[in-house]
């Protein structure tokens, strides 16, 4: 199915760009309507034939995987649903494959959000991912929900010292001292990683000026890839890595393919949303080299 | 009298703003105010919706070119209005949650709202394209480092930027393209972004004074020749 | 029978037995503290509590928070041997302590914001220890007040008056009648020739005052520019069409479109139709913006107020119905896609200085002026600053890391 694919998208694509190239030579201007069409081609035929292409981690997404996976088995890692349904395309495969690599590893994950609308997700993620690839994690000894709160970096002021004075329960009104995951558990300081998944405030950011600098815990992020530009700063002192958009995501899901082979067969929607990003990018920067060379011819021909 | 009561107001209210951050004692003046504009926001929302159902009735009426879409417009706002108001459909009673699971205001705002909202959204990627093809022509020196600089991060955001430069090696890795995307992202581009918002606060803190001294009026209506 | 001398033997006997009890009693005291120094897992171990806590009234607010400061425990030394301290506090004529914050260990300060102006507390601190405490040390009682001014805030105030005083004394300058250079603007200097095109084709005008609601200082700088469109427009007679995403602007940009008419003496041809709500929902207005461009295809589009993602949909859409088009908004992230699809593009501060600009009076161009001198002193810091850091970093040298420090105190805002 990828070969004919491939062939089909290379034909289309490369036949048609050649085309608009012998065109440029001869001055003429591309409609716009010729590069909707071809911009579609480029975003569905990968989609449709799941035309995708390995990835290689970047550093700052390496320190990402590298310190969930050298953190000893049992550790405590804190993921924080940061977005809400907009943000959820770019930023989703990331706090997937974050999930799946830290209950890979049997870290204990501790899960909340920052944005009402991040509660939603997260019991998705616990449906979609957690009780159908890890049926044997139990709630309350492996993983637990506490859900949101109110307050943003309020809420990251209070619980850098006790978490029992923002949560007394979890999202099912069971009470914190009563699940074995959260037994010598009093803040965040207890915590081994932190990471902010999200684009937007309050974000990565936040966890980082509120929770990771002063408790002084290590605190990664996933961030969508307009905002990640203004998290690069942080990084590597105050952040251990970042995630930016679905490049980010789709590093991340390459190298959890290559260390753990139980997931060869998981679903990767960074990686497969690449082949269209890289086509759809791959088109614009045929159709920019067209495009200059139209000018130029025209702009020579001109008195 | 017409022209010197709203500038009176717009000096009073901008000068208890200013302070309200320098004097803790007029502190909730400044909130105050700003939750005096989000009351009279609320009221206003009347005069919005009438206006609108004024308009496309009138179009109806009359018959006006592409009144079929006015019908559209209005029915849209009356069932969203209804089913809002009076929570129809939903588990509650009239005091639920009026985005309750099941309700139709849920059910509209999932199956048509958001639908639509990412129908728009997606316009944006054949936009950029088409835009980029007739923005990005190297014009001048200018235009050339821009366009440089395009390539390298439409490159530096997807695998083939790694495969056409991985084998730099790791001593010189800000030369491989991702990570060249990296640094034009995080210098260049950020500090340039930097200086236009300095230049922008500049400009508000300008542009206020000049609202709150009265010296500019146009958008009262005066001073226009 | 000689009592005097045994009486005196007991006496020796009950000073010895006391001696030796009081020497006992040192001794396994020493050795209690010297096995919790040892083993800090002992069920009867109690932290030292913190010494001298003193509260003081925060500066600057309105009595509505107080500092609460100790010196750290003995046990404090930084190998977990603590778990943190707990602030209580009480009003000072009742006995009702109640816990209000838990910090971490070798932290020795902690703010209580939930103080009344006026009313006497006492705070006391204690030690944490796996859920044991320490004796709790109190402060002395304290009333927080309401202060005059915030000091705090001092620098800003005099950053926020060399500038807002530059931006006064240049439009008092101007106002004697000195001429001020002002560099062309492409995008304002484009306006005439843009309504004039649309005289000329018999098409509309489309202006478009931006997403936000009037509090938004972007959108005042698009209804200013409004105002000087509408005179043109008024004065040509060609349509202006204005959709709005909020009603307050409806309802100011009907008065600023029926002032030009007025003022152009054609108080007749203004109609409450030029300008009409549509939604406030962000794509549902620009999907019905798209489709008033595609129906009516505006000769000229001006877009000049606050954009959000809308903002290449809108530029595109317009260029795609052959518009000339002027942007304008204070939105970094969207600058890019209004230079890339429009013809001018107002860039930042350049919509903030239109309406100066077209209005040619000395007392805005003034204002104009004033706004360079606070973007020579941000210059001038960024430079020091800049300068001051990377030679204290590569270099060292008092000076430059006391510049250094300098600049951050500076422009360091604490509140």
């Amino acid at each position: 199915m990828t070969n004919i694919g491939l062939i089909i998208s290379f034909l289309v694509i490369g036949v048609g760009l050649l085309w608009l190239f012998i065109l440029a030579l001869k001055g003429r201007e591309v409609d716009r309507r010729i590069i909707f069409i071809f911009i579609g081609l480029a975003v569905s035929v990968p989609l449709l034939f799941r035309i995708s292409f390995s990835e290689k981690a970047t550093p700052i997404v390496r320190d990402v995987f590298y310190k969930i996976e050298n953190l000893p088995e049992g550790s405590n890692i804190l993921l924080s649903y940061d977005y809400g349904p907009s943000m959820a395309p770019e930023v989703e495969p990331m706090s997937n494959a974050f999930l799946r690599h830290a209950l890979a590893k049997n870290h204990k994950v501790f899960i909340m959000c920052l944005w009402a609308t991040g509660q939603s997700l997260i019991a998705t993620a616990i449906d979609s991912i957690i009780k159908r690839e890890f049926p044997e994690k139990i709630n309350g000894v492996d993983y637990i929900n506490i859900g949101f709160k109110a307050g943003g970096q309020g809420v990251l002021n209070v619980i850098i010292t006790d978490f029992r004075k923002m949560y007394l329960t979890d999202v099912d009104g069971v009470n914190l001292d009563s699940v074995p995951i959260f037994k010598g558990i009093k803040s965040l300081k207890d915590m081994d990683l932190l990471i902010s998944i999200g684009g937007g405030f309050p974000g990565v950011k936040e966890w980082i000026l509120f929770a990771g600098a002063p408790g002084n815990i290590p605190t990664a992020g996933g961030s969508a890839a307009v905002a990640a530009p203004l998290l690069y700063p942080y990084y590597p002192k105050q952040m251990v890595g970042l995630l930016g958009g679905i490049k980010g995501a789709a590093e991340y899901e390459s190298e959890l393919k290559k260390v753990y082979p139980q997931f060869a067969n998981m679903p990767t929607p960074g990686i497969a949303m690449m082949g269209p990003q890289t086509l759809a990018h791959l088109v614009v920067m045929a159709f920019i080299v067209i495009g200059n060379i139209a000018f130029f011819v025209n702009r020579r021909r001109k008195p | 009298m017409k022209k010197q009561v709203p500038l009176t107001i717009t000096f009073i209210v901008g000068v208890v703003l200013i302070l309200s951050v320098f004097f803790p004692p007029v502190e909730t003046w400044g909130e105050d105010f700003s939750l005096f504009f989000d009351i009279i926001a609320v009221f206003a929302f009347f005069l919005g919706g009438g206006n609108l159902i004024r308009v496309h009735t009138e179009r109806i009426a009359k018959k006006k070119k592409d009144w079929g879409f006015s019908i559209i417009t209005i029915l849209g706002f009356l069932i969203m209005l209804a089913a809002g108001l009076f929570k129809l459909w939903n588990p509650g009673d009239i005091s639920a949650d009026v985005a309750a699971t099941g309700s139709l205001f849920q059910l509209l705002y999932d199956w048509m709202f958001n639908p639509l909202g990412a129908t728009m959204y997606s316009l944006l990627a054949f936009y950029v394209a088409s835009a980029s093809y007739r923005a990005f022509r190297a014009k001048n020196r200018d235009a050339t480092i821009l366009l440089i600089a395009a390539f390298i991060i439409l490159l530096g955001r997807t695998p083939l930027g790694m495969y056409a430069t991985g084998w730099i090696p790791e001593s010189f890795s800000v030369l491989q393209i991702p990570n060249l995307a990296i640094w034009v992202m995080t210098s260049p581009n950020l500090a340039g972004q930097r200086a236009i918002m300095i230049g922008i606060a500049l400009g508000v803190v300008a542009m206020s004074l000049r609202l709150i001294l009265g010296v500019e009026r146009t958008y009262l209506g005066m001073d226009i020749d | 029978m000689d009592c005097t001398g045994k009486s005196q033997k007991y006496t020796y006997i009950a000073i010895l037995t006391l001696f030796l009890s009081l020497l006992l009693i040192i001794s396994s005291a020493n050795a209690v503290n010297s096995e919790v120094l040892v083993e800090d897992t002992t069920s009867a171990f109690i932290p030292n509590a913190p010494t001298y806590v003193t509260a003081t009234d925060y500066k600057y607010d309105r009595g509505e928070s107080a500092i609460v400061k100790w010196q750290l425990s003995s046990d404090d030394n930084s190998t977990g041997k603590i778990t943190g301290y707990e602030i209580f506090r009480s009003e000072a004529d009742a006995d009702n302590f109640v816990s209000i914050g838990v910090v971490l260990p070798g932290e020795n300060s902690f703010r209580d914001k939930s103080t009344e102006n006026g009313v006497s507390y006492i705070y006391g601190v204690v030690t944490l220890y796996n859920g044991r405490t320490s004796q709790m040390v109190l402060s002395e009682p304290i009333t927080p007040g309401t202060e005059i001014v915030n000091w705090n805030l001092l620098n800003l105030f005099i950053i926020g008056l060399l500038i807002a005083g530059s931006v006064i004394f240049f439009i008092t300058h101007a106002k004697r009648g000195k001429k001020l250079f002002i560099r062309k603007i492409a995008g304002l200097e484009a306006i005439d020739e843009a309504i004039g095109r649309a005289t000329e084709m018999g098409r509309p005008i489309l202006f478009i005052p931006g997403i936000n609601d009037m509090d938004d200082v972007q959108t005042i700088a698009g209804i200013t520019l409004l105002g000087r469109v509408a005179k043109v427009v008024a004065d040509y007679d060609i349509k202006i069409n204005m959709p709005v995403a909020r009603s307050i602007v409806m309802t100011v940009g009907r008065e600023t479109i029926k002032e030009a008419y007025v003022s152009a003496g054609r108080p007749d041809a203004y109609s409450d139709d030029m300008v009409h709500y549509i939604t406030d929902e962000q794509f549902g207005y620009v999907a019905a913006v798209d489709g008033i461009m595609v129906r009516e295809k505006p000769a000229t589009c001006f877009y000049l107020g606050a954009f959000f993602a809308e903002s290449l949909i809108l530029a595109e859409t317009g260029n795609s119905v052959g518009a000339i088009q002027i942007a304008g908004t204070a939105m970094p992230a969207q600058l890019p896609f209004f230079v890339a699809a429009c013809d001018y593009t107002l860039i930042g501060e350049e919509l903030f200085a239109a309406s100066a600009y077209l209005s040619n009076e000395p007392k805005q161009l003034g204002s104009l002026k004033g706004q360079d001198v606070g973007k020579f002193m941000a210059m001038m810091a960024i430079a020091l600053g800049v300068f001051g850091a990377t030679i204290a970093e590569a270099w060292g040298g008092s000076f430059f890391i006391w510049l250094d420090e300098f600049m951050h105190r500076l422009f360091t805002i604490t509140n």
